[in-house]
């Protein structure tokens, strides 16, 4: 309890401690402890559930499905600190970020993993949504950082049509606890996701179908679903590149948890009334469509950030998709993706921030000849997407072999649309990126002093993960199958 | 259901609710902001009473500290500050061209039947009373979501997404009697970190484009096309 305690709020009191902080270099060092901080305790923590399973006590719920999540989030939050201290320090230097905008981004950045780990770990739904929400509110003002009028109009964007978006999940909520309330009569528990587990078979199964269509709606347009997904590449592309990488490895990751969560709540009140298969159907149709279409969306993409936005949408589908077939392979496959996108995802707008300081641009177009210029980080961005592309000795590959077997299992036919998916998507990804990385480089363009190791870190973690899953790992994995899917894998 | 058997503040519980939806048609076609803004306000001061009597009835003591709260919150403290900040933007008489206004209040219409049928479901719990005000409320709900597509002010787009939250939390009160109150606060808190942010973004916006309207905001269009 202690660990979960100090790994939660930890961030929550450094980023009120880094408002005040007016020394960048101090500011810059105060993160990067608050986050190792942070780290270490989620570390201590997944140590302890190992030892003696989960827990649910004071409001929070720990168990094998989010004490990774925990460990993973905390970790990227470590990582991208590591990079964003002489990043963003570099861009007050330039004069791009006053010293007051720099208050806020270091507040803000510890704001936002205060409110992405409670949202993992609380027991309360209403609380899930709250620190949703919070997560939301704490990174419109670091999309619009730079204060260009692209920035802006993508923090406004972000922020209505998140906005709207978890007003849907809100109201769903609020079904959620209508039901409860007639099978749990302690109004305060009403909303406990343990509480409600336990007793979802009475939950009023036409009350929960309705509840789970605005809950999907809801932290699917967070999840960055097609057709909601509006707000993501520009969210994703026009803010500052560390904003970008825990963005899209953190937040999606965080919304989908919530939405299997309430799912797992749903599927055990439809299964009673013979209608167990509407959520895993809607998860189904939407995760194909965002998968299908960001794929194709990848081919005419102009901005080297907003093609990786794209590539989180589609992997984000592949998820959705995956939960939504439900059976203990596709939950494990989904879970393994999700930890191995995060990790590759992360890592890639790193280097993708390296690669437009280089080129002094965002415009596909104009980057070129990276491994020419800068070895370091042309063979970064090229390892990563293949990675990201799901190349054989990755991580990514061990889980879409997962997907994909999965899906030969139980919907045959929709093997071949999710291969073609996957093969157009790596057809986008790498016509884009070749001449960046092996084309001429122009005359001029110079190394700039690159912290490499945040993503050779990643990178060797999601190659490992393709060549052996640690006992642990696959153990815990299991479990939250287990607890997801009803049964394990192993 | 029948009307007649129901006991005064009951009944009073309907009407008022029935106004808030009201306003939710005038919030959706006022154009002048000062104006919008009253609307606004008198909506939060209904669903504040409407909590009340809700919490009187069912002699829910909890109801009154939450429609307390939606009183000094949505009532007073969130159109003050709105109006506070269209005085700093010098934008008190400023009106804005609404295409089609018949069209725009007829879909509304439409979507308050949406929200009756989508609610069908929940008939058969037998609670008739919660079915209508729930009703309401999703369709206040829908109302903002609307005004958001068909108002391109940044003011009026603040506007229909407070009202969101307005219908939902009559819809809190309605169906549940309210949430647990950590809930409450915690989602109070959220709304007025919105306030404040959207505060700070009207200067932003107004700073990157010299206007308020939002249909200017077009430099991300996905169609966009560099040779």
């Amino acid at each position: 309890m202690t660990w979960l305690w100090l790994c939660v709020f930890t961030p929550a009191l450094g980023g009120l401690a880094l408002a005040l902080v007016r020394s960048l270099r101090w500011a810059g060092w105060i993160n990067l402890g608050v986050s190792t901080l942070s780290f270490s305790a989620a570390l201590a923590l997944a140590v302890q559930v190992a030892a003696d399973g989960g827990f649910t006590r004071g409001g929070f719920v720990v168990d094998a499905f989010n004490v990774y999540l925990v460990v993973l989030t905390s970790f990227v939050a470590l990582t991208t600190g590591i990079f964003s201290r002489p990043y963003m320090a570099h861009l007050c230097h330039e004069g791009r970020l006053t010293r007051r905008r720099m208050r806020l981004y270091h507040a803000m950045y510890q704001g936002f993993m205060f409110t992405m780990l409670l949202a993992l770990t609380t027991d309360n739904l209403g609380i899930l949504w709250i620190a949703v929400e919070g997560a939301t509110l704490s990174t419109v003002l670091l999309v619009s950082l730079y204060r260009t009028p692209g920035a802006v109009e993508a923090a406004w964007k972000y922020f209505i049509l998140c906005g709207v978006g978890i007003a849907m999940a809100l109201f769903g909520t609020l079904l959620v606890y209508f039901a409860a309330q007639r099978v749990i009569p302690d109004p305060e528990a009403g909303l406990s996701w343990t509480h409600l587990h336990a007793l979802a078979h009475q939950l009023q199964p036409g009350v929960m179908g309705v509840a789970f269509v605005f809950l999907l709606v809801g932290y699917g347009t967070k999840v960055g679903l097609v057709p909601l997904h509006n707000w993501l590449p520009d969210a994703h592309s026009e803010g500052p590149t560390p904003v970008s990488a825990v963005l899209s490895g953190l937040l999606l990751n965080v919304a989908l948890y919530a939405v299997v969560r309430l799912k797992m709540l749903t599927d055990a009140s439809l299964a009673g009334a013979g209608g167990a298969q509407l959520t895993g159907h809607l998860m189904m149709g939407f995760g194909l469509a965002s998968f299908l279409v960001a794929g194709l969306f990848l081919h005419r993409q102009r901005d080297i950030k907003r093609l990786f936005s794209y590539s989180s949408i589609e992997h984000m589908g592949l998820m959705t998709f995956a939960f939504g077939i439900g059976g203990p392979l596709a939950t494990f496959g989904a879970l393994l993706h999700m930890l191995v996108h995060s990790l590759t995802k992360s890592a890639i707008f790193v280097t993708v921030g390296h690669a437009a300081h280089i080129a002094g641009t965002q415009s596909l177009a104009r980057i070129r000849g990276l491994i020419h210029t800068q070895p370091g980080v042309g063979w970064g961005l090229l390892l990563g997407v293949a990675a990201i592309a799901g190349f054989p000795p990755f991580g990514l590959f061990t889980s879409e072999f997962l997907l994909l077997s999965a899906t030969m299992d139980t919907w045959p036919w929709l093997a071949p649309t999710l291969l073609m998916g996957l093969a157009v998507a790596f057809a986008g990804l790498f016509r884009q990126i070749h001449p960046v990385v092996y084309g001429h480089a122009p005359e001029g363009q110079r190394a700039v002093t690159a912290n490499m190791i945040p993503v050779g870190l990643h990178l060797l973690l999601v190659l490992v993960l393709g060549l052996y899953i640690p006992a642990l790992l696959t153990q815990w994995l299991d479990q939250a199958t287990r607890l997801i899917a009803g049964t394990g894998v192993l | 259901m029948n009307l007649t058997q129901l006991s005064l503040p009951e009944q009073a519980i309907f009407v008022l609710a029935a106004l808030v939806l009201l306003v939710s048609f005038i919030l959706l076609s006022q154009t002048r902001l000062t104006a919008a803004i009253h609307a606004f306000a008198w909506q939060g001061a209904l669903v504040a009473v409407v909590a009340a009597l809700v919490g009187w009835v069912g002699a829910d003591a909890h109801l009154y500290l939450s429609a307390g709260l939606t009183l000094a919150l949505k009532a007073l403290l969130i159109p003050w500050m709105l109006h506070r900040l269209v005085r700093r933007l010098d934008m008190d008489a400023e009106r804005e061209a609404l295409v089609h206004p018949a069209l725009v209040a007829l879909t509304g219409t439409l979507l308050v039947v949406f929200a009756y049928w989508l609610v069908l479901p929940l008939e058969r719990l037998a609670v008739t009373d919660t079915r209508n005000l729930l009703a309401i409320s999703l369709a206040t709900v829908l109302m903002g979501f609307w005004m958001l597509v068909v108002r391109a002010q940044a003011v009026a787009q603040v506007l229909g997404f407070m009202s969101i939250e307005n219908g939902l939390f009559l819809g809190a009160v309605a169906a549940t009697r309210g949430m647990p109150l950590v809930v409450e606060l915690g989602v109070a808190f959220d709304v007025l970190v919105a306030m404040i942010l959207f505060g700070v973004f009207f200067f932003q916006i107004r700073e990157s484009i010299d206007s308020l309207d939002t249909d200017r905001l077009d430099r991300l269009a996905e169609t966009e096309e560099e040779a």
